[in-house]
């Protein structure tokens, strides 16, 4: 499969970052080292005009090696083109560098990442907890999160 | 006949027939409960739209004497619990209720705040009887209609035949 621009682009200035890249359905995805996601996304926003961040996720692959892959989307407005950027993180080092400086909407993302995934943003702002309550215990989107697990702040504890 | 006992209470029976109605007063007062409820909706999901279905002009609660949504709990008599109660929302839902003065209600409406619907995970409450006491059940996901009313005219009935504290 011929290379997508973005990938030549940001192969230029960091030639490891690419590990590998596919199209689906005109689905456009590259997977990046961890380590590049910010250089990444700055090239992306910068040369491609990919203003917006649509989302950005995880997904948990148990029992697979790397566990988690954390994804984003990125969006065009003008030309109206997506691209997605994956990550692979391994559950010992399961971390990432903060895109909330250059996106301010990965503030929350991060956050809800970091809430249901327990993956962590170095350099976020204020990364706690948005989705569930403080004293919550463990990361409920985690596969190994015990699915009747239950930990409410009121009325019985079964 | 006028001078007897009996006979002055009959003249008054007679003379007063037709504009007087005996009852008890806790009947009474059940009578002027039920028709003049007013409402705290404790909206939190997709059931609420078909709370406001229930309640605007089409299907019509203010038929029943329930028109009033009232959003501050001291000024409410029934807690409309519509929708998925999750843990972190359930403080909340409980000082709702602890604030309502009484004589107050609860109606749990849809499969959700009755028990938890389909969301067995560690975000929702199942089914809020674990959090507050709760008068009527309405089943359905979301109820129709009817069945909202149906559910209505229940507690009516419930708050009929009840003990009213009033002393």
């Amino acid at each position: 499969m011929p290379k997508f621009p973005e990938h030549i682009a940001i192969e230029k200035v960091h030639p490891e970052a690419v590990l590998d890249w596919h199209e689906n359905f005109g689905d456009r995805t590259l997977i990046v080292e961890s380590k590049q996601v910010v250089e990444v996304a700055k090239i992306l926003r910068d040369q491609f005009g990919y203003k917006m961040l649509v989302d950005l996720t995880a997904v948990d692959y148990l029992p697979r090696r790397p566990r988690f892959e954390v994804v984003y989307h990125y969006l065009n407005l003008q030309t109206n083109t997506r691209i997605r950027i994956k990550t692979q993180l391994e559950e010992t080092s399961a971390h990432l560098p903060t895109l909330s400086d250059i996106y301010p909407i990965a503030d929350w993302y991060e956050r809800e990442v970091w809430d249901l995934f327990g993956i962590k943003f170095d350099g976020h702002p204020n990364l706690k907890r948005i989705m569930l309550y403080e004293g919550f215990e463990g990361h409920p989107l985690r596969k190994d999160y015990p699915k009747t697990k239950r930990q409410p702040l009121l009325g019985p504890q079964n | 006949m006028s001078n007897h006992a009996n006979g002055h209470h009959l003249d008054m029976t007679r003379s007063l027939s037709g504009s007087v109605v005996t009852t008890r007063f806790d009947k009474l007062l059940g009578w002027a409960r039920k028709y003049s409820l007013f409402q705290y909706p404790f909206v939190t999901a997709c059931c609420g739209m078909e709370y406001m279905a229930t309640a605007a002009s089409h299907y019509d609660l203010d038929r029943f004497g329930a028109a009033l949504p009232r959003f501050s709990p001291r000024q409410a008599d029934v807690l409309w619990v519509v929708g998925t109660i999750s843990h972190k929302i359930a403080p909340v839902l409980k000082t709702i209720y602890d604030q309502m003065a009484e004589p107050k209600w609860v109606v749990s409406f849809g499969a959700c705040a009755s028990c938890g619907g389909p969301y067995d995970n560690y975000a929702t409450v199942q089914g809020i009887d674990t959090i507050i006491p709760v008068d009527i059940y309405i089943a359905g996901c979301p109820p129709r209609p009817e069945a909202v009313l149906d559910g209505l005219l229940k507690l009516q009935e419930l708050i009929q035949n009840q003990k009213h504290e009033w002393r």
